[in-house]
């Protein structure tokens, strides 16, 4: 955990080097350096999903993360905790945006198996994972293009590896592999005269409970092409109200336990404030559906915290 | 017809960027523009006139480009552009161009956007800036915010006549 705030600096320090103004920005009047890294408006480089990428919560949107802009780089930090009902997750990581060209992001993921964890005979069960991410904006511009119906469009990839500790010789048993990657395009269009935000996902992957239960099973092994989708309502131009739906594959249904290992659409309500471009708070209501309901068949309803810094 | 070509070239640009093994990919990034369409064309515009009326007409816009320009000058993003510059005919052709684009019994008569930012860098950030100001002004002015985001979103399509830095 204190590997967070030390990995935020250094990043700051790499972004503060590297956003000093180009040749190419001098001209009159003087640039103020920093302007740029600070350049997009407030939240619409989104918020941090748990994954990394900017955008929602549980899905990414088609902005570049930071408030970067042109050729500044600009970095975010996130931590973010999911409690639900039996199941723990806490989130962190950081994002490096490329004005609104590209980011690249890395996140890490601890799952708390809790009681389930015991029921399988291995207390303390935690599943880690870490994402890697790549975003490439391609088209479009999300906010300031009003007149036209053209959204931004974005393509990325998150390499995923998963560390199950004692669980890994139970998801070689079902066929699950241990890393994948999911590919995803991306379109995100704010209709800026109702301050209304669309954003439309289609991600082809294998992962299992986004990758904390593996990739793939022994009866669907191979990539499944879901959509994600997510709305945002600006009550201020610091306050965003919210839901997102993301589609998941459901590969180790049938596995040895039948349907115990069912997964389930993930689904939120949020809402996001942004006191300033330095920090963002998103809370969310989430229903994650089942989590290996072989053990515990309740859906897992609970709360999304999150806590973004942007540099 | 225009912008209709423009996004056509746009869709052209994305398949250049992907590989020539990908056809599924483009018609996914196809699928997701057609599935925001229907959506994108149910938002409703009120009519223009209310928007000027929520801008106090033309009387609220004077107050409001006098504000403005005051924040502009505080601002130390903004001033260098605007310090020099001659205050009083910008804040009336402001008058003047908000009140036309709201909707209100005007015509801009002052130089396209192009012309009268040429000679001067201008990058997204800079534009935002002042986007960010007006929206202050706004705020203090007391223009709800949902008006604020009809006339944001009649003004920023400009950015492309007044950004000319690249981005």
């Amino acid at each position: 955990m204190n590997v967070y705030p030390i990995s935020c600096l250094a990043l700051s320090a790499l972004s503060a080097v590297l956003a000093w103004p180009s040749t190419e920005a001098m001209a009159q009047p003087a640039p103020i350096p920093g302007v740029a890294r600070q350049g997009k408006l407030l939240l619409t480089g989104g918020v941090s999903s748990a994954e990394g990428p900017a955008g929602g919560g549980l899905t990414p949107w088609a902005v570049i993360g930071s408030h970067a802009t042109g050729q500044a780089l600009g970095a975010t930090g996130h931590l973010t905790r999911v409690r639900s009902r039996d199941y723990a997750l806490t989130a962190f990581g950081a994002t490096v945006g490329w004005g609104e060209r590209a980011e690249v992001s890395l996140a890490r993921q601890v799952f708390d198996t809790a009681g389930t964890g015991s029921a399988l005979g291995l207390p303390g069960l935690k599943l880690k994972q870490t994402i890697l991410g790549v975003k490439l904006r391609v088209a479009g511009e999300a906010v300031l293009d009003s007149d036209t119906w053209m959204p931004q469009i974005a393509v990325g990839l998150l390499h995923k590896s998963l560390n199950a500790g004692g669980l890994a010789s139970t998801l070689d048993a079902l066929g699950a592999r241990r890393s994948g990657t999911d590919v995803y395009v991306n379109a995100t269009k704010l209709l800026l005269a109702d301050g209304l935000l669309i954003s439309g996902t289609l991600r082809a992957t294998r992962a299992n409970q986004g990758g904390l239960l593996g990739f793939g099973g022994a009866a669907h092994p191979g990539y499944r092409v879901v959509p994600e989708i997510s709305v945002a309502y600006l009550l201020r131009r610091d306050l965003a109200i919210g839901a997102e739906y993301r589609v998941k594959p459901d590969n180790l249904n049938p596995a040895g336990l039948g349907a115990g290992l069912r997964e389930d659409d993930w689904k939120d309500v949020f809402i996001a404030w942004a006191p300033n471009k330095r920090l963002s708070l998103t809370l969310a209501y989430v229903d994650l559906g089942s989590i290996v309901p072989a053990v515990v068949p309740r859906r897992q309803t609970g709360a999304y915290l999150s806590t973004q810094i942007s540099y | 017809m225009h912008r209709l070509l423009r996004s056509r070239s746009t869709v052209a640009g994305l398949a250049a960027f992907l590989p020539a093994r990908r056809p599924r990919l483009l018609a996914v990034a196809g699928l997701v523009v057609a599935l925001t369409t229907p959506v994108l064309a149910q938002s409703p515009n009120p009519a223009p006139s209310e928007l000027f009326q929520a801008l106090g007409g033309r009387a609220g816009l004077v107050v409001l480009m006098n504000d403005f320009m005051q924040r502009l000058l505080a601002d130390p993003r903004m001033r260098p552009f605007f310090e020099e510059a001659d205050q009083q005919r910008i804040k009336d052709k402001l008058v003047l161009q908000l009140c036309e684009v709201s909707g209100g019994p005007c015509r801009y008569d002052g130089k396209d956007m192009k012309k009268s930012h040429e000679g001067v860098d201008i990058d997204k950030s800079q534009f935002n800036a002042l986007v960010e100001v007006l929206q202050d002004s706004m705020s203090a002015r007391g223009v709800p915010f949902r008006a604020q985001n009809q006339l944001l979103a009649r003004l920023a399509p400009m950015h492309r006549q007044i950004i000319n830095l690249p981005r």
